[in-house]
């Protein structure tokens, strides 16, 4: 009558039905409670989901593999989710087509900025060789640094971690910082955050004004387009063999 | 919902395939969603085009859909950091550092960039 618990654990462990529920229960959870503290900086739903999923895996001896067996149905919608960006980027394409020089000339500097200061931060401090080169691309969204990381022959998951981390610790400092600079002009926040934390920034602006997410949303994506340009470039300039 | 996401489908298997077929350096999505703009300028000049989910705000609805979202979205990638703990054992500082220090030069940089940019081309407005 009463199947054995633990038999019962070890079949649904290995379903992908337990971790996509387990997934979107955690972070429903989470962005509740984000909610509820009025989207504070640090209440941010990425990193707080990520460190209770990660402890619950090590907890219970389950693999990331299995995991992902569940989680994949979410990791899919990031693609789609970027074409998603077409409909606020047309609905303000008034307000952008404004913006489009200072856009352009910012993109060019920020993702510049990004690629060279990761690059030389991390020689400074010395980290090896491979570190350096999965570090280099973890300004962009996950799957477009995967690629990058891929093609200089560097460690990809290590990337998708950097990437995210980047994106969390941009999600956490924007607000602070561009508060204690006075930046009142929510283009230019946004857009900042956009490049320099990819989706999980632009995820940020849009908690926070609407069309900093646009620009937000915007600046992730063409980053995304001249990271791949530039990364190839900066190693060879600037990581010594 | 089923059309909209259909569409969204169809514009990110089209950024896929020009992407693949050029060999471009640039993501098959990004390629999708300047698609996707395109189809929505072209609906608004030719009314031949507004049917299925270009019609009465479909995609639009889909597509706020699941950006409404997008920070979950990334919470697999994330959860990877079981992968790496051995790694980060030994160097996480570092790189916790490296990464918090590039994020804020990244940041800074970019918003300097846009503001002044702005401020050049208004003052150029102002005094032709």
């Amino acid at each position: 009558m009463t199947p054995n618990p633990f038999s019962l654990w070890v079949y649904l462990s290995q379903t992908p039905l337990l971790w996509l529920t387990v997934t979107l229960l955690v972070y429903a959870t989470v962005d509740a409670l984000s909610l509820a503290t009025g989207r504070h900086p640090f209440a941010n739903p990425v990193f707080h989901s990520m460190w209770i999923i990660a402890a619950f895996l090590l907890l219970t001896g389950t693999s990331y593999t299995t995991y992902f067996g569940g989680a994949q149905f979410v990791h899919f919608l990031l693609g789609p989710a970027t074409v998603a960006l077409a409909v606020p980027l047309y609905e303000n394409r008034k307000i952008v087509a404004a913006a489009i020089v200072p856009m352009l000339v910012a993109l060019v500097v920020g993702c510049a900025a990004a690629i060279v200061s990761v690059v030389l931060l991390a020689q400074a401090f010395g980290l090896p060789h491979g570190l350096v080169l999965s570090l280099a691309p973890k300004s962009v969204t996950a799957g477009v640094a995967m690629g990058i990381s891929e093609s200089l022959g560097a460690d990809a998951s290590l990337t998708a971690v950097a990437v995210v981390l980047t994106g969390i610790m941009g999600a956490i400092i924007v607000t602070p910082l561009m508060n204690r600079m006075g930046i009142t002009d929510y283009r230019a926040r946004g857009f900042a955050v956009g490049l320099a934390s990819h989706g999980i920034g632009t995820a940020r602006a849009f908690q926070v004004d609407a069309v900093a997410g646009v620009f937000a949303g915007i600046a992730m994506s063409l980053n995304a387009l001249v990271t791949s340009l530039l990364v190839p470039l900066a190693v060879t300039l600037l990581v010594r063999g | 919902m089923i059309a909209s996401l259909s569409l969204i489908l169809l514009c990110q298997l089209a950024g896929e395939i020009f992407v693949r077929g050029f060999a471009l350096p640039v993501p098959g999505p990004v390629v999708g969603m300047l698609l996707l703009v395109v189809l929505l300028l072209a609906r608004d000049r030719f009314a031949f085009l507004a049917l299925g989910p270009l019609r009465g705000g479909g995609v639009e609805a889909g597509a706020k859909g699941l950006l409404a979202h997008l920070s979950l979205l990334f919470v697999p990638a994330g959860v990877g950091v079981v992968q790496k703990l051995d790694l980060l054992a030994e160097h996480g500082l570092v790189i916790a550092a490296v990464l918090a220090i590039s994020v804020v030069i990244t940041l800074l940089a970019t918003v300097a960039t846009f503001l002044v940019v702005g401020r050049l081309m208004a003052r150029k407005r102002a005094t032709p």
